[in-house]
């Protein structure tokens, strides 16, 4: 049974050098687990953004711990360019491999089905293909003409995390419509969700809302971090993206020094009281 | 008399003719200027009885969707999305636009952007993709692009039912030539000149021998672009639509 634990009981399940999927900006972005991640200094990780991402991925590209990062991109939306992630470009000191958003889903569906590749259409002639040297081109197998098609092969993450709303006490967590989440979790080998609260009822009881709902199954453990998308919103409702904050961060990170004052407040923003 | 139309609310209305007979039209993140123009055609055609689909990314009330992000590009790839927006960082004269980063070498590019996000797939599916980009200075209109994030044409071969048939700038409209691999300016907006395009532009395009103002909205079209479209547009764009109402008050006239 998928187990409620405190925070950095669950951020401990994420080993250095581990693949972890990451959820976007609109879908529970994971902010209380980088934090936590962050303090607990694991590093050499490979981020997969699933399929971009924002002050999430960014923030913790400031400090070092990210060795590949595979995205469609990292933006900060209205406020502007992510600062870390341009500077870890300009810097040379992760490796990029720049995807386009139907790739990482493909990459994700594959892992789904247990296959080693799913084709997708598009992508040829394009400087994202010619540098990544892992999708491959075939010609259609089943045409006649010729006809090129793009492999993408399954990614195959460790541990996938995201903030949900809700989780009952069985593990079972409410997604919505926000399927990518449970793409990345039927990939993942683990999936670790922090939310809003836990609710006594079983989320999979109602046949008229369990499609909305990922299966403990696929959840390995929880924990109940109130807030835990912040300064992003959550879709269910309970609070909007913050664009004060992410704009003031997009200014501040701009250089090493601001970044370092800022990731000292943020560290310091859950600690209990 | 209500104020004469600002030259975003001309764009709005630039985009909303080029989507003539669209049925489906999606509009990517960040993009308040294509949301209301697909909102604006959407009222136009309600009003001759027909009906056009929307799906605004990051809208919860104007959006189909609900099987997550990969719906977008799994309905493009079938043909049930006529029209969507791209723009670029670059733009070039063949059509080809870069969202990933400019100078020195990939990936140390001098200027880094946030990355293709859809562009490489949908570029090649979406039937009317429309390329926007308001900033129109050399520095984004290049003879050729950086890197590559979508081109704006293939080989034969490869299969591409879509690709660029526009270029809307806040200067003025391109069409493009899928075949040729290249645009024509094909109107100007309002206190711009041809020249002053030419200028600014760092790619050779064809010039036909009369070029049109680009045409304003009509009293009708202004009223339900400050009506309706501006109070649909609130919902994901509420700083977009605020901004809008500041500069120009509600229009209420009987229609």
């Amino acid at each position: 049974m998928t187990r409620t634990v405190a925070l950095d009981d669950l951020v401990r399940r994420i080993k250095p050098g581990a693949k972890v999927a990451v959820a976007p900006d609109y879908a529970g972005p994971p902010m209380a687990t980088i934090r936590e991640l962050i303090r607990q200094g694991t590093g050499d990780l490979h981020v997969v953004c699933v399929p971009s991402a924002g002050m999430v991925v960014d923030v913790l590209l400031g400090t070092g711990q990210v060795r590949t990062l595979e995205t469609a991109a990292i933006t900060l939306g209205e406020a502007g360019g992510a600062p870390r992630f341009q500077a870890a470009l300009k810097q040379g000191s992760i490796r990029i491999m720049d995807a386009t958003c139907p790739a990482i889903h493909a990459g994700l569906l594959a892992a789904q089905k247990g296959v080693p590749f799913v084709p997708l259409r598009g992508i040829i002639g394009t400087d994202v293909l010619a540098n990544r040297p892992d999708w491959k081109v075939i010609q259609n197998p089943f045409a006649d003409a010729e006809d090129p098609i793009v492999l993408i092969p399954a990614i195959l993450p460790d541990i996938a995390i995201f903030h949900a709303p809700v989780a009952d006490r069985f593990g079972n967590v409410q997604i919505g419509r926000r399927r990518e989440l449970a793409s990345m979790a039927y990939a993942a080998k683990s999936t670790l969700v922090t939310v809003e609260r836990i609710t006594d009822e079983n989320l999979l009881h109602s046949e008229l809302s369990a499609a909305a709902v990922l299966p403990s199954l696929y959840v390995d453990a929880v924990a109940v971090v109130p807030e835990g998308a912040k300064p992003y919103g959550m879709w269910s409702g309970e609070y909007d993206v913050d664009p004060a904050e992410v704009a003031q961060y997009a200014r501040v990170a701009r250089t090493e020094d601001g970044f370092r004052d800022y990731l000292a407040r943020f560290l310091g923003a859950t600690v209990p009281a | 008399m209500p104020a004469p139309a600002t030259p975003r609310e001309l764009l709005i209305v630039a985009i909303a003719r080029l989507l003539d007979g669209c049925r489906h039209v999606a509009v990517g993140a960040s993009s308040p200027i294509p949301a209301s123009a697909a909102m604006l055609l959407r009222a136009q055609k309600e009003q001759q009885d027909e009906v056009v689909r929307i799906s605004v990314l990051g809208s919860q009330e104007h959006n189909f969707f609900t099987n997550g992000g990969v719906e977008l590009f799994d309905c493009a790839a079938q043909g049930r999305i006529d029209a969507f927006f791209l723009g670029g960082g670059q733009i070039d004269g063949q059509g080809n636009i870069n969202l990933v980063g400019g100078g020195g070498d990939y990936p140390q590019t001098k200027v880094r952007w946030p990355g293709s996000f859809g562009s490489s797939y949908l570029a090649f599916l979406v039937p009317r993709v429309i390329l926007f980009r308001e900033e129109h200075s050399p520095r984004v209109f290049v003879e050729q692009v950086d890197f590559v994030s979508a081109p704006g044409t293939s080989p034969p071969e490869v299969y591409r039912p879509g690709g660029p048939v526009a270029l809307l700038t806040g200067l003025g409209l391109f069409s493009f030539d899928r075949q040729a691999g290249r645009f024509t300016l094909r109107s100007v907006h309002p206190g711009h000149t041809v020249e002053e395009i030419v200028a600014a532009t760092g790619f050779k395009f064809d010039i036909p021998e009369i070029v049109p103002t680009t045409p304003g909205p009509d009293a009708a079209t202004l009223a339900l672009l400050r009506g309706r479209v501006r109070e649909e547009v609130s919902e994901c764009y509420g700083e977009f639509a605020a901004a809008w109402r500041a500069e120009v008050p509600e229009v209420v006239t009987a229609m």
